[in-house]
């Protein structure tokens, strides 16, 4: 066993700007050969770090490993590297440079549960990633289990746990009506362990360093270091490895810093919550602090938004890729989201009939909780904070012109993406 | 006894027929899809509630009794 490293990067150790993924024998001189740890063990161990989740949910991983653990003719690990969240360049960072330390993970994490095969799934845009996968399986041995790679559709919803058990299945990559839940009934009808990217690579270094180890950073609550992608009106946007309890302050100076006075951040991606920048600087990243302000950390995405743009038209642009990016399966989802648009658009362009968000706010009290999947449910909970956030902008919009410059948060592959924005996600890059 | 009403809303597709058999907890939202304030369902509503579930074309009401 390697000693420790103490302190950070830890999952981002080594790994050099613009690079190759890392070697087998790069990453094992790293971090150490892969160890031998008793299913119970392992579970145990992970459990005492207080790992969650980090695929948005939140979710402790412990408890999600034993749910699989306890049950027979268990199926393959999934590890869910779709990452749809256009804002988010973390786990293809992972993925793309960092393969052997979440297969590393997986292949742990399939040992707990009692999995004999890991499948990675991955977008099929995310070319750099699929390539490093494939190349870092072909050169493992002594793995006990099966890996294969798979890249399937792209678009926002197609990355939901049950989308992505759908497709494998052999269905389309849309949300399914649960329960039953993957860790019940997911891939050929077995018990499945889905996990994201990320907290794969984080157990892969509990299981070598260990829980103490593993909270020698972070809070009591929130222990650990997590992968942030920072955007937006930041000098450096990109992925940085920061520990909990971290001020938001220096998240934004990991970045390099603003590149302008910042009116809000949207924490947690498109799924989030606008914050008004002067609530935002006292916060620390951590799960109490961003719960104060009505926020989680989601999938780790901080997008920071200048002066010099407009809250309402950037949240206009954001709800109508939300609406454009329905899996159409759910009324509520499918007509509630595209009412809910184009309701926040007459807003934004001043053409909104008088009452119109007093019927917008109702709209998104009733669609929230009616899809098959959280997608409106996020898509609404993004609405309200730019109703509240932006409230004073909304009320000035009727009566005049709006001269901010577009900010160009990104956008995915969607038409309403601007010329441009696209290479944001290839820049992320680890300093 | 009691008993909770889901609706599967990948099957619902707007007949509304839930609705006219059970205004009393369904109601329709603006583009004709049924919501449920309240799945839990009172005693003297259970009959109701299982002929809307027996009416709706896609089957997608469901109900769910605790005792099963």
């Amino acid at each position: 066993m390697s000693a420790p490293h103490h302190g950070l990067p830890r999952l981002l150790a080594g790994l050099e700007p613009g690079g190759a993924p890392m070697s087998l024998a790069g990453h094992t001189h790293i971090h150490g050969p892969l160890p031998y740890i008793a299913p119970d063990q392992l579970i145990e161990e992970v459990g005492r770090s207080g790992l969650r989740g980090r695929g948005g949910a939140d979710f402790p991983t412990a408890r999600k490993l034993r749910a699989v653990a306890v049950r027979r003719r268990v199926g393959p690990v999934l590890v869910n590297g779709s990452e749809t969240e256009p804002a988010s360049a973390k786990d293809r960072l992972l993925l793309a440079r960092l393969p052997h330390l979440v297969l590393d993970g997986a292949v742990l994490a399939a040992g707990a549960v009692g999995a004999s095969e890991v499948i990675v799934k991955v977008g099929e845009g995310a070319a750099d990633a699929l390539d490093a996968l494939r190349g870092a399986v072909s050169v493992r041995d002594g793995d006990r289990v099966r890996i294969s790679v798979l890249a399937g559709p792209e678009g926002y919803v197609t990355g939901e746990e049950s989308a992505v058990v759908h497709f494998l299945n052999g269905g389309p990559a849309k949300p399914t009506f649960v329960p039953p839940r993957p860790f019940e009934r997911g891939i050929r009808g077995r018990p499945t362990l889905i996990q994201n990217p990320e907290t794969l690579a984080q157990l892969a270094l509990v299981a070598r360093f260990g829980s103490s180890w593993y909270r020698e950073l972070g809070t009591l609550a929130d222990p650990g270091s997590a992968l942030v992608t920072i955007t937006g009106s930041v000098r450096h946007p990109g992925v940085y490895e920061l520990a909990f309890g971290t001020p938001m302050s220096d998240l934004l100076d990991a970045a390099g810093g603003p590149v302008e006075p910042l009116q809000a951040l949207l924490v947690g991606g498109y799924f989030g919550t606008w914050v008004d920048a002067s609530n935002a600087v006292g916060l620390r990243l951590a799960r109490e602090d961003l719960r104060s302000v009505g926020c989680s950390l989601g999938s780790g995405v901080l997008i920071a938004l200048g002066e010099s743009a407009c809250g309402v038209h950037e949240s206009a642009r954001v709800i109508s890729y939300l609406a454009s990016q329905s899996a159409g399966q759910c009324g509520p989802c499918l007509y509630g989201l595209r009412a809910i648009a184009d309701s926040f658009g007459a807003l934004a362009d001043g053409v909104a009939e008088p009452r119109e968000r007093d019927r917008l706010l109702r709209w998104c009290a009733d669609v929230r909780g009616r899809g098959a999947c959280h997608h409106p449910d996020g898509a609404v909970r993004f609405v309200e904070s730019a109703l509240r956030v932006f409230a004073r902008d909304l009320e000035g919009h009727p009566r005049g012109r709006c001269d901010a410059l577009p900010a160009g948060l990104p956008l995915g592959d969607s038409a309403v993406q601007p010329p441009g924005s696209a290479n944001r996600r290839t820049r992320a890059l680890a300093r | 006894m009691s008993a909770t009403l889901r609706i599967n809303p990948i099957a619902c597709e707007a007949h509304g027929l839930c609705v006219e058999l059970l205004p009393e907890l369904i109601r329709l939202d603006d583009w004709g899809y049924p919501i449920l304030d309240e799945s839990e369902v009172p005693s003297d509503l259970i009959g109701l509630a299982r002929r809307a579930v027996d009416a709706c074309p896609t089957l997608a009401l469901l109900l769910d009794d605790d005792r099963d």
